[in-house]
Protein backbone atom coordinates (compact mmCIF):
# COMPACT_ATOMS: atom_id res chain seq x y z
CA UNK A 1 0.00 0.00 0.00
CA UNK A 2 1.44 3.63 -0.92
CA UNK A 3 1.64 6.18 1.58
CA UNK A 4 0.07 8.44 -0.52
CA UNK A 5 -3.79 6.15 -0.81
CA UNK A 6 -6.84 7.68 0.94
CA UNK A 7 -6.98 6.74 4.45
CA UNK A 8 -9.10 3.70 4.42
CA UNK A 9 -12.44 3.25 6.52
CA UNK A 10 -12.46 1.60 9.31
CA UNK A 11 -14.00 -1.68 9.74
CA UNK A 12 -17.12 -1.94 11.59
CA UNK A 13 -16.16 -4.73 14.54
CA UNK A 14 -18.60 -7.19 15.17
CA UNK A 15 -18.56 -7.71 18.80
CA UNK A 16 -21.04 -8.87 21.52
CA UNK A 17 -22.05 -6.74 24.65
CA UNK A 18 -19.88 -8.90 27.57
CA UNK A 19 -17.23 -8.73 25.18
CA UNK A 20 -17.29 -5.09 24.25
CA UNK A 21 -17.59 -3.75 27.92
CA UNK A 22 -14.27 -5.77 28.57
CA UNK A 23 -12.55 -4.34 26.25
CA UNK A 24 -11.20 -1.23 27.96
CA UNK A 25 -7.72 -0.48 27.02
CA UNK A 26 -7.39 1.28 24.18
CA UNK A 27 -4.21 2.07 21.63
CA UNK A 28 -2.70 4.33 18.41
CA UNK A 29 -1.22 2.86 15.87
CA UNK A 30 0.78 5.64 15.04
CA UNK A 31 1.90 9.25 17.05
CA UNK A 32 -0.03 11.23 14.01
CA UNK A 33 -2.66 12.82 16.47
CA UNK A 34 -5.63 12.28 13.87
CA UNK A 35 -4.60 8.49 14.09
CA UNK A 36 -7.45 6.43 14.78
CA UNK A 37 -7.90 5.09 17.98
CA UNK A 38 -8.45 1.56 18.99
CA UNK A 39 -9.85 -0.66 21.31
CA UNK A 40 -8.55 -3.55 21.91
CA UNK A 41 -10.64 -6.93 21.94
CA UNK A 42 -10.47 -9.49 25.31
CA UNK A 43 -10.24 -12.16 22.33
CA UNK A 44 -7.10 -10.27 20.19
CA UNK A 45 -9.06 -8.05 17.53
CA UNK A 46 -8.89 -3.71 17.40
CA UNK A 47 -12.35 -1.87 16.77
CA UNK A 48 -12.39 1.76 15.85
CA UNK A 49 -15.61 1.35 14.72
CA UNK A 50 -18.86 -1.24 16.08
CA UNK A 51 -22.10 -2.35 14.48
CA UNK A 52 -24.32 -4.00 16.66
CA UNK A 53 -28.14 -4.55 16.42
CA UNK A 54 -30.19 -4.84 19.75
CA UNK A 55 -32.99 -4.10 21.70
CA UNK A 56 -33.42 -0.40 22.93
CA UNK A 57 -34.55 -1.28 26.73
CA UNK A 58 -34.61 2.33 27.72
CA UNK A 59 -33.88 5.76 26.72
CA UNK A 60 -32.58 8.82 29.34
CA UNK A 61 -32.20 12.56 28.68
CA UNK A 62 -28.72 12.46 30.98
CA UNK A 63 -27.82 16.02 29.72
CA UNK A 64 -27.51 18.37 32.41
CA UNK A 65 -28.23 22.31 29.88
CA UNK A 66 -28.08 20.14 26.72
CA UNK A 67 -30.12 17.39 25.81
CA UNK A 68 -27.65 14.29 26.15
CA UNK A 69 -30.00 10.86 25.86
CA UNK A 70 -28.30 7.78 27.10
CA UNK A 71 -29.86 4.72 25.45
CA UNK A 72 -29.23 0.99 26.70
CA UNK A 73 -29.42 -1.82 23.59
CA UNK A 74 -29.41 -5.28 24.78
CA UNK A 75 -28.23 -8.59 23.22
CA UNK A 76 -28.10 -12.18 24.57
CA UNK A 77 -24.59 -11.73 26.29
CA UNK A 78 -25.42 -8.17 27.48
CA UNK A 79 -25.62 -4.33 27.71
CA UNK A 80 -24.51 -1.96 24.79
CA UNK A 81 -24.36 1.82 26.74
CA UNK A 82 -24.84 4.36 23.90
CA UNK A 83 -24.51 8.59 24.79
CA UNK A 84 -25.58 10.96 21.80
CA UNK A 85 -25.77 14.19 22.27
CA UNK A 86 -25.53 17.73 20.33
CA UNK A 87 -22.02 16.30 18.11
CA UNK A 88 -24.60 12.86 17.04
CA UNK A 89 -27.69 15.26 16.11
CA UNK A 90 -29.10 12.51 13.96
CA UNK A 91 -28.72 9.59 16.50
CA UNK A 92 -29.79 11.70 19.58
CA UNK A 93 -33.07 12.81 17.42
CA UNK A 94 -33.92 8.77 16.76
CA UNK A 95 -33.18 8.00 21.36
CA UNK A 96 -35.49 11.05 21.69
CA UNK A 97 -38.14 9.92 19.16
CA UNK A 98 -38.17 6.15 20.03
CA UNK A 99 -40.51 4.58 21.91
CA UNK A 100 -38.46 1.03 24.06
CA UNK A 101 -38.50 -1.80 23.54
CA UNK A 102 -37.52 -1.63 19.96
CA UNK A 103 -34.92 -3.13 17.81
CA UNK A 104 -32.08 -0.97 16.63
CA UNK A 105 -28.96 -1.27 14.51
CA UNK A 106 -26.11 0.89 15.40
CA UNK A 107 -23.03 1.81 13.81
CA UNK A 108 -20.48 4.04 16.10
CA UNK A 109 -17.31 4.39 18.21
CA UNK A 110 -16.08 2.43 20.91
CA UNK A 111 -15.71 5.21 23.53
CA UNK A 112 -13.80 4.84 27.07
CA UNK A 113 -14.39 7.09 30.40
CA UNK A 114 -13.06 6.49 34.10
CA UNK A 115 -15.24 6.19 36.75
CA UNK A 116 -15.17 7.34 39.90
CA UNK A 117 -13.85 4.66 41.56
CA UNK A 118 -10.73 4.03 39.21
CA UNK A 119 -12.49 1.65 36.70
CA UNK A 120 -13.14 1.98 32.84
CA UNK A 121 -16.45 1.85 31.71
CA UNK A 122 -16.80 1.48 27.41
CA UNK A 123 -19.55 3.38 25.94
CA UNK A 124 -20.62 3.51 22.29
CA UNK A 125 -20.86 6.96 20.51
CA UNK A 126 -22.99 6.59 17.74
CA UNK A 127 -22.51 7.89 14.26
CA UNK A 128 -26.27 6.00 13.30
CA UNK A 129 -29.20 4.38 15.13
CA UNK A 130 -31.82 3.16 12.75
CA UNK A 131 -34.96 0.67 14.02
CA UNK A 132 -34.85 -2.69 12.27
CA UNK A 133 -36.62 -5.78 12.19
CA UNK A 134 -36.50 -9.20 14.35
CA UNK A 135 -35.06 -10.94 11.27
CA UNK A 136 -32.01 -8.17 10.96
CA UNK A 137 -31.07 -9.08 14.52
CA UNK A 138 -31.00 -12.47 14.33
CA UNK A 139 -28.87 -12.19 11.67
CA UNK A 140 -26.46 -9.75 13.61
CA UNK A 141 -26.23 -12.58 16.66
CA UNK A 142 -25.33 -15.24 13.98
CA UNK A 143 -22.69 -12.88 12.32
CA UNK A 144 -21.32 -11.75 15.31
CA UNK A 145 -21.12 -15.35 17.01
CA UNK A 146 -18.88 -16.60 14.05
CA UNK A 147 -16.31 -13.36 14.11
CA UNK A 148 -16.17 -13.91 17.73
CA UNK A 149 -15.70 -17.91 17.48
CA UNK A 150 -13.19 -17.16 14.20
CA UNK A 151 -11.10 -14.68 16.21
CA UNK A 152 -11.14 -17.14 19.20
CA UNK A 153 -9.73 -20.00 17.07
CA UNK A 154 -6.68 -17.48 15.76
CA UNK A 155 -6.03 -16.31 19.08
CA UNK A 156 -3.01 -19.12 19.72
CA UNK A 157 -1.46 -18.10 16.27
CA UNK A 158 1.57 -16.96 15.69
CA UNK A 159 1.92 -13.66 15.08
CA UNK A 160 -1.65 -12.80 16.04
CA UNK A 161 -0.63 -9.35 17.66
CA UNK A 162 -3.95 -8.47 19.00
CA UNK A 163 -4.50 -11.86 20.76
CA UNK A 164 -0.77 -10.95 22.11
CA UNK A 165 -2.03 -7.75 23.33
CA UNK A 166 -4.83 -8.99 25.12
CA UNK A 167 -3.15 -11.39 26.76
CA UNK A 168 -0.67 -8.73 28.08
CA UNK A 169 -3.50 -6.31 28.87
CA UNK A 170 -6.11 -8.39 30.17
CA UNK A 171 -6.75 -11.55 32.43
CA UNK A 172 -9.81 -12.98 30.79
CA UNK A 173 -9.79 -16.31 29.44
CA UNK A 174 -11.23 -16.21 26.26
CA UNK A 175 -13.72 -19.53 27.31
CA UNK A 176 -16.24 -17.22 28.70
CA UNK A 177 -16.87 -15.43 25.11
CA UNK A 178 -17.23 -18.57 23.69
CA UNK A 179 -19.95 -19.69 26.06
CA UNK A 180 -21.64 -16.41 25.60
CA UNK A 181 -21.60 -16.70 21.84
CA UNK A 182 -22.89 -20.55 21.89
CA UNK A 183 -25.69 -19.01 23.93
CA UNK A 184 -26.69 -16.28 21.74
CA UNK A 185 -26.50 -18.88 18.96
CA UNK A 186 -28.97 -20.89 20.97
CA UNK A 187 -31.37 -18.19 21.60
CA UNK A 188 -31.72 -17.60 17.78
CA UNK A 189 -32.50 -21.15 17.61
CA UNK A 190 -35.24 -20.97 19.82
CA UNK A 191 -36.73 -18.16 19.42
CA UNK A 192 -39.56 -18.17 16.29
CA UNK A 193 -37.70 -15.30 14.79
CA UNK A 194 -40.12 -12.49 15.21
CA UNK A 195 -40.79 -12.41 18.49
CA UNK A 196 -39.30 -8.89 20.37
CA UNK A 197 -37.81 -10.95 23.68
CA UNK A 198 -34.76 -9.20 25.11
CA UNK A 199 -32.41 -12.21 25.80
CA UNK A 200 -29.46 -12.83 28.12
CA UNK A 201 -29.70 -13.56 32.03
CA UNK A 202 -30.90 -11.89 34.77
CA UNK A 203 -27.78 -9.34 35.49
CA UNK A 204 -27.04 -8.65 32.02
CA UNK A 205 -29.01 -5.44 32.71
CA UNK A 206 -26.06 -4.36 35.11
CA UNK A 207 -23.27 -2.43 33.48
CA UNK A 208 -20.34 -4.62 33.87
CA UNK A 209 -17.23 -3.81 36.10
CA UNK A 210 -14.38 -3.77 33.93
CA UNK B 1 19.98 -28.61 -29.93
CA UNK B 2 16.03 -28.71 -30.68
CA UNK B 3 16.15 -26.05 -28.07
CA UNK B 4 18.05 -23.66 -30.84
CA UNK B 5 15.46 -24.87 -33.50
CA UNK B 6 12.64 -23.50 -31.39
CA UNK B 7 14.00 -20.23 -30.69
CA UNK B 8 15.56 -19.95 -34.41
CA UNK B 9 11.61 -20.75 -35.90
CA UNK B 10 10.21 -18.10 -33.64
CA UNK B 11 12.92 -15.61 -34.71
CA UNK B 12 11.85 -16.61 -38.61
CA UNK B 13 8.40 -15.98 -37.54
CA UNK B 14 8.79 -12.69 -35.73
CA UNK B 15 10.81 -11.19 -39.19
CA UNK B 16 8.44 -13.60 -41.71
CA UNK B 17 6.65 -9.83 -42.71
CA UNK B 18 10.03 -7.80 -43.41
CA UNK B 19 12.71 -9.99 -44.66
CA UNK B 20 13.22 -13.56 -46.24
CA UNK B 21 14.94 -15.39 -43.61
CA UNK B 22 14.70 -19.29 -42.80
CA UNK B 23 14.76 -21.03 -40.24
CA UNK B 24 17.98 -22.91 -40.91
CA UNK B 25 19.77 -19.56 -41.61
CA UNK B 26 18.36 -18.72 -38.19
CA UNK B 27 19.80 -21.66 -36.77
CA UNK B 28 23.14 -21.37 -38.21
CA UNK B 29 23.36 -17.94 -36.63
CA UNK B 30 22.34 -18.91 -33.31
CA UNK B 31 24.84 -22.35 -32.87
CA UNK B 32 27.70 -20.08 -33.95
CA UNK B 33 27.34 -18.01 -30.85
CA UNK B 34 26.33 -20.43 -28.75
CA UNK B 35 28.36 -22.86 -29.79
CA UNK B 36 31.87 -21.22 -31.03
CA UNK B 37 32.22 -18.32 -28.81
CA UNK B 38 29.66 -19.46 -25.82
CA UNK B 39 27.17 -17.00 -25.64
CA UNK B 40 24.21 -17.40 -23.55
CA UNK B 41 21.14 -18.81 -25.52
CA UNK B 42 18.99 -15.85 -24.19
CA UNK B 43 22.00 -13.58 -25.20
CA UNK B 44 22.43 -14.75 -28.58
CA UNK B 45 18.83 -14.88 -29.69
CA UNK B 46 19.13 -11.10 -28.46
CA UNK B 47 21.67 -10.45 -30.75
CA UNK B 48 20.89 -12.48 -33.87
CA UNK B 49 17.48 -10.03 -33.53
CA UNK B 50 18.82 -7.09 -33.61
CA UNK B 51 20.91 -7.82 -36.47
CA UNK B 52 17.65 -8.83 -38.35
CA UNK B 53 16.21 -5.58 -37.28
CA UNK B 54 19.43 -3.65 -38.84
CA UNK B 55 18.61 -5.32 -41.95
CA UNK B 56 15.17 -4.71 -41.88
CA UNK B 57 15.47 -1.21 -40.95
CA UNK B 58 13.10 -2.29 -38.28
CA UNK B 59 12.90 -1.01 -34.46
CA UNK B 60 12.57 -2.77 -32.33
CA UNK B 61 8.88 -1.98 -31.15
CA UNK B 62 7.68 -1.80 -34.64
CA UNK B 63 8.65 -6.03 -34.80
CA UNK B 64 5.65 -7.53 -35.51
CA UNK B 65 5.59 -9.86 -32.42
CA UNK B 66 3.86 -12.56 -33.80
CA UNK B 67 4.10 -14.82 -31.19
CA UNK B 68 1.83 -12.05 -28.91
CA UNK B 69 -0.84 -14.49 -27.23
CA UNK B 70 -4.09 -13.71 -28.17
CA UNK B 71 -5.99 -12.95 -24.51
CA UNK B 72 -9.22 -13.21 -22.99
CA UNK B 73 -9.26 -9.45 -20.81
CA UNK B 74 -10.09 -11.83 -17.62
CA UNK B 75 -7.14 -13.70 -17.80
CA UNK B 76 -4.67 -10.63 -17.72
CA UNK B 77 -2.96 -10.91 -14.86
CA UNK B 78 0.28 -9.74 -15.26
CA UNK B 79 1.84 -6.63 -15.46
CA UNK B 80 3.94 -5.72 -18.60
CA UNK B 81 2.76 -8.22 -21.02
CA UNK B 82 2.39 -7.99 -24.58
CA UNK B 83 -0.75 -9.55 -25.71
CA UNK B 84 -3.38 -9.43 -28.52
CA UNK B 85 -7.41 -9.14 -28.00
CA UNK B 86 -10.71 -8.78 -30.10
CA UNK B 87 -12.92 -6.44 -27.80
CA UNK B 88 -15.66 -4.04 -28.44
CA UNK B 89 -15.21 -0.56 -26.69
CA UNK B 90 -18.10 -1.03 -24.01
CA UNK B 91 -17.74 2.74 -22.59
CA UNK B 92 -15.32 5.68 -23.45
CA UNK B 93 -14.64 8.09 -20.47
CA UNK B 94 -13.86 11.92 -20.92
CA UNK B 95 -9.71 12.21 -20.50
CA UNK B 96 -8.80 14.10 -17.34
CA UNK B 97 -5.89 14.74 -19.14
CA UNK B 98 -4.03 16.10 -22.19
CA UNK B 99 -1.92 13.79 -22.83
CA UNK B 100 -4.14 11.01 -23.13
CA UNK B 101 -6.15 10.41 -26.66
CA UNK B 102 -8.95 7.56 -25.33
CA UNK B 103 -10.28 6.11 -22.29
CA UNK B 104 -12.82 3.86 -21.67
CA UNK B 105 -13.60 0.08 -20.92
CA UNK B 106 -12.90 -2.74 -23.37
CA UNK B 107 -14.81 -5.79 -23.12
CA UNK B 108 -14.85 -9.37 -24.02
CA UNK B 109 -16.83 -12.66 -23.38
CA UNK B 110 -15.00 -13.31 -20.44
CA UNK B 111 -15.00 -9.81 -18.61
CA UNK B 112 -13.95 -6.09 -18.74
CA UNK B 113 -10.56 -3.79 -18.50
CA UNK B 114 -9.67 -0.85 -18.32
CA UNK B 115 -7.61 1.02 -21.84
CA UNK B 116 -6.03 4.16 -22.21
CA UNK B 117 -4.44 5.40 -25.73
CA UNK B 118 -2.00 8.31 -25.40
CA UNK B 119 -1.77 11.41 -27.88
CA UNK B 120 1.80 10.67 -28.47
CA UNK B 121 0.64 7.08 -30.06
CA UNK B 122 -1.01 8.84 -32.56
CA UNK B 123 -4.07 6.02 -32.98
CA UNK B 124 -7.17 5.95 -35.26
CA UNK B 125 -10.11 7.00 -32.64
CA UNK B 126 -11.73 3.71 -31.28
CA UNK B 127 -15.74 4.29 -32.03
CA UNK B 128 -17.80 2.81 -28.69
CA UNK B 129 -19.73 0.01 -29.67
CA UNK B 130 -17.67 -1.10 -31.94
CA UNK B 131 -15.38 -4.23 -32.06
CA UNK B 132 -12.12 -4.46 -32.96
CA UNK B 133 -9.13 -6.94 -33.29
CA UNK B 134 -6.05 -5.11 -31.08
CA UNK B 135 -2.73 -6.23 -31.98
CA UNK B 136 -0.03 -5.29 -29.37
CA UNK B 137 -1.09 -4.08 -26.36
CA UNK B 138 0.42 -3.91 -23.52
CA UNK B 139 -0.76 -4.75 -19.63
CA UNK B 140 -0.81 -2.16 -16.72
CA UNK B 141 -0.95 -2.91 -13.16
CA UNK B 142 -2.51 -0.64 -10.74
CA UNK B 143 -2.92 -1.96 -6.92
CA UNK B 144 -4.29 -5.23 -8.04
CA UNK B 145 -6.24 -4.04 -10.93
CA UNK B 146 -5.26 -4.58 -14.62
CA UNK B 147 -5.48 -2.33 -17.87
CA UNK B 148 -4.15 -2.36 -21.32
CA UNK B 149 -2.42 -0.15 -22.91
CA UNK B 150 -2.46 1.30 -26.64
CA UNK B 151 0.89 2.02 -27.73
CA UNK B 152 2.04 3.56 -31.32
CA UNK B 153 2.48 -0.34 -32.72
CA UNK B 154 -0.61 -1.46 -31.74
CA UNK B 155 -2.65 -2.45 -34.79
CA UNK B 156 -6.17 -1.98 -34.63
CA UNK B 157 -8.56 -3.77 -37.44
CA UNK B 158 -12.51 -3.18 -36.79
CA UNK B 159 -14.23 -6.91 -36.95
CA UNK B 160 -17.24 -7.00 -37.92
CA UNK B 161 -18.36 -9.18 -34.91
CA UNK B 162 -21.25 -8.99 -32.34
CA UNK B 163 -19.16 -9.39 -28.78
CA UNK B 164 -21.24 -10.43 -26.10
CA UNK B 165 -19.56 -8.77 -23.50
CA UNK B 166 -19.41 -10.87 -19.94
CA UNK B 167 -20.64 -9.89 -16.76
CA UNK B 168 -17.33 -9.90 -14.47
CA UNK B 169 -20.16 -8.52 -11.38
CA UNK B 170 -18.62 -9.49 -7.98
CA UNK B 171 -21.05 -10.12 -5.55
CA UNK B 172 -20.69 -8.68 -2.05
CA UNK B 173 -22.73 -8.34 1.37
CA UNK B 174 -23.15 -6.64 4.22
CA UNK B 175 -24.99 -4.38 6.22
CA UNK B 176 -25.24 -0.78 5.29
CA UNK B 177 -23.38 0.97 7.65
CA UNK B 178 -23.24 4.26 5.75
CA UNK B 179 -24.92 6.62 3.23
CA UNK B 180 -22.30 9.09 2.34
CA UNK B 181 -22.64 12.96 1.13
CA UNK B 182 -23.23 13.28 -2.30
CA UNK B 183 -26.50 10.71 -2.49
CA UNK B 184 -30.16 11.37 -2.55
CA UNK B 185 -31.47 13.75 -4.49
CA UNK B 186 -28.75 15.37 -6.67
CA UNK B 187 -28.35 18.13 -9.10
CA UNK B 188 -25.67 16.92 -12.27
CA UNK B 189 -23.94 18.98 -14.81
CA UNK B 190 -26.27 19.18 -18.13
CA UNK B 191 -22.90 19.66 -20.33
CA UNK B 192 -22.18 17.14 -23.02
CA UNK B 193 -20.68 14.46 -22.16
CA UNK B 194 -20.05 16.01 -18.32
CA UNK B 195 -22.13 14.08 -16.05
CA UNK B 196 -20.08 15.39 -12.79
CA UNK B 197 -22.89 16.01 -9.45
CA UNK B 198 -22.93 19.30 -8.60
CA UNK B 199 -21.79 21.18 -5.10
CA UNK B 200 -23.89 23.93 -4.41
CA UNK B 201 -25.11 24.59 -8.05
CA UNK B 202 -21.45 24.51 -9.57
CA UNK B 203 -19.86 21.62 -11.76
CA UNK B 204 -16.02 21.65 -10.96
CA UNK B 205 -15.36 21.85 -14.48
CA UNK B 206 -18.54 24.15 -15.98
CA UNK B 207 -18.53 26.53 -13.07
CA UNK B 208 -22.83 28.32 -12.49
CA UNK B 209 -25.29 25.55 -14.55
CA UNK B 210 -28.67 24.76 -14.35
CA UNK B 211 -28.32 21.02 -13.08
CA UNK B 212 -30.34 18.33 -14.03
CA UNK B 213 -31.98 16.15 -11.25
CA UNK B 214 -31.01 12.30 -10.23
CA UNK B 215 -31.30 9.98 -8.35
CA UNK B 216 -28.13 8.16 -6.49
CA UNK B 217 -26.69 6.62 -3.45
CA UNK B 218 -22.93 6.59 -2.24
CA UNK B 219 -23.34 3.63 0.56
CA UNK B 220 -20.93 1.48 2.41
CA UNK B 221 -21.49 -2.10 2.93
CA UNK B 222 -19.39 -3.77 5.86
CA UNK B 223 -19.16 -7.53 6.63
CA UNK B 224 -16.87 -6.87 9.93
CA UNK B 225 -13.81 -7.54 8.11
CA UNK B 226 -14.20 -5.73 4.77
CA UNK B 227 -15.47 -2.62 3.29
CA UNK B 228 -17.38 -2.36 0.71
CA UNK B 229 -17.97 1.43 -1.13
CA UNK B 230 -21.10 1.29 -3.48
CA UNK B 231 -22.69 3.20 -5.73
CA UNK B 232 -26.30 2.76 -6.50
CA UNK B 233 -27.32 4.61 -9.77
CA UNK B 234 -31.04 6.00 -10.46
CA UNK B 235 -32.70 2.23 -11.43
CA UNK B 236 -31.62 0.74 -8.61
CA UNK B 237 -31.82 3.68 -5.51
CA UNK B 238 -35.41 3.69 -6.58
CA UNK B 239 -35.48 -0.15 -6.40
CA UNK B 240 -34.23 -0.37 -3.25
CA UNK B 241 -35.97 2.64 -1.89
CA UNK B 242 -39.38 3.14 -3.25
CA UNK B 243 -38.59 6.51 -3.96
CA UNK B 244 -38.54 7.07 -7.81
CA UNK B 245 -37.07 10.43 -8.89
CA UNK B 246 -40.18 12.29 -9.55
CA UNK B 247 -41.71 11.47 -6.33
CA UNK B 248 -38.13 12.67 -4.80
CA UNK B 249 -38.28 15.94 -6.75
CA UNK B 250 -41.93 16.09 -4.97
CA UNK B 251 -40.89 15.45 -1.26
CA UNK B 252 -37.96 17.69 -1.84
CA UNK B 253 -40.44 20.52 -3.27
CA UNK B 254 -42.85 19.83 -0.15
CA UNK B 255 -40.00 20.75 2.48
CA UNK B 256 -38.11 22.89 0.27
CA UNK B 257 -35.03 21.47 0.74
CA UNK B 258 -33.38 18.22 -1.47
CA UNK B 259 -31.76 16.87 2.38
CA UNK B 260 -35.42 15.10 3.22
CA UNK B 261 -34.80 12.61 0.36
CA UNK B 262 -31.27 11.41 1.82
CA UNK B 263 -32.75 11.28 5.26
CA UNK B 264 -35.99 9.19 4.50
CA UNK B 265 -33.21 6.95 2.70
CA UNK B 266 -30.91 6.86 5.35
CA UNK B 267 -33.61 5.52 8.28
CA UNK B 268 -34.97 2.86 5.29
CA UNK B 269 -32.07 1.42 4.64
CA UNK B 270 -29.10 1.88 7.11
CA UNK B 271 -28.58 -1.42 9.35
CA UNK B 272 -29.75 -3.60 7.32
CA UNK B 273 -27.62 -6.78 5.21
CA UNK B 274 -27.77 -6.88 1.59
CA UNK B 275 -26.16 -8.07 -0.97
CA UNK B 276 -24.99 -6.18 -3.85
CA UNK B 277 -23.90 -7.13 -7.60
CA UNK B 278 -22.14 -5.09 -10.19
CA UNK B 279 -18.52 -4.65 -12.02
CA UNK B 280 -15.72 -3.31 -9.29
CA UNK B 281 -14.70 0.20 -10.85
CA UNK B 282 -11.83 1.06 -8.57
CA UNK B 283 -12.71 1.23 -4.97
CA UNK B 284 -16.42 1.24 -5.79
CA UNK B 285 -18.75 -1.72 -6.93
CA UNK B 286 -21.27 -0.32 -8.99
CA UNK B 287 -24.49 -1.60 -7.84
CA UNK B 288 -26.30 -3.71 -11.18
CA UNK B 289 -28.69 -5.59 -8.91
CA UNK B 290 -29.36 -5.46 -5.28
CA UNK B 291 -31.33 -7.92 -3.09
CA UNK B 292 -32.04 -7.60 1.11
CA UNK B 293 -30.62 -10.23 2.75
CA UNK B 294 -34.16 -11.67 4.64
CA UNK B 295 -33.41 -15.45 4.72
CA UNK B 296 -33.55 -16.82 8.29
CA UNK B 297 -30.64 -16.27 9.95
CA UNK B 298 -29.19 -20.42 10.66
CA UNK B 299 -27.03 -20.59 13.24
CA UNK B 300 -26.34 -24.29 13.12
CA UNK B 301 -23.08 -23.86 11.09
CA UNK B 302 -21.78 -21.47 13.37
CA UNK B 303 -22.63 -23.58 16.37
CA UNK B 304 -21.08 -26.33 15.50
CA UNK B 305 -17.81 -24.50 14.95
CA UNK B 306 -17.98 -22.40 18.44
CA UNK B 307 -18.77 -26.32 20.07
CA UNK B 308 -15.66 -27.74 18.44
CA UNK B 309 -13.32 -24.42 19.87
Amino acid sequence: MSSNEIPSREVARRVFADEFNDAAFTFKESDDDRAPVYALLPTGGKANRVFFVGTLTEKDDVGEDNEYWRGRIVDPTGTFFVYAGQYQPEAASTLRDLEPPAYVAVVGKPRTYETDDGGVNVSVRPESIQVVDAATRDRWVVETAERTVDRIGAFDDEGNEYARMAREEYDLPTDRYVESAVSALESVEESDGDALGVGGDADADLQPEP
Amino acid sequence: MSDLRTHAAEIAEQFSDHLEVTDDEVEDRLRNLVEEYRVPVEEARRSVINSYLDEAGLEREELGRGGNEEIRLADIDQDEQWVDATAKVVELWEPRSDSVAQVGLLGDESGRTKFIAFETSDLPELEEGAAYRLGNLVTDEYQGDFSVKLNRTTTIEKVDEEIEVGDDAVSVEGALVDIQSGSGLIKRCPEEGCTRVLQNGRCSEHGDVDGEFDLRIKGVLDDGETVYEVIFGRETTEELTGITLDEAQQMAKDALDTTVVVEEMRADLLGTYYRVSGPELGRYVLADAVERLTERADPEAVLIKARSI
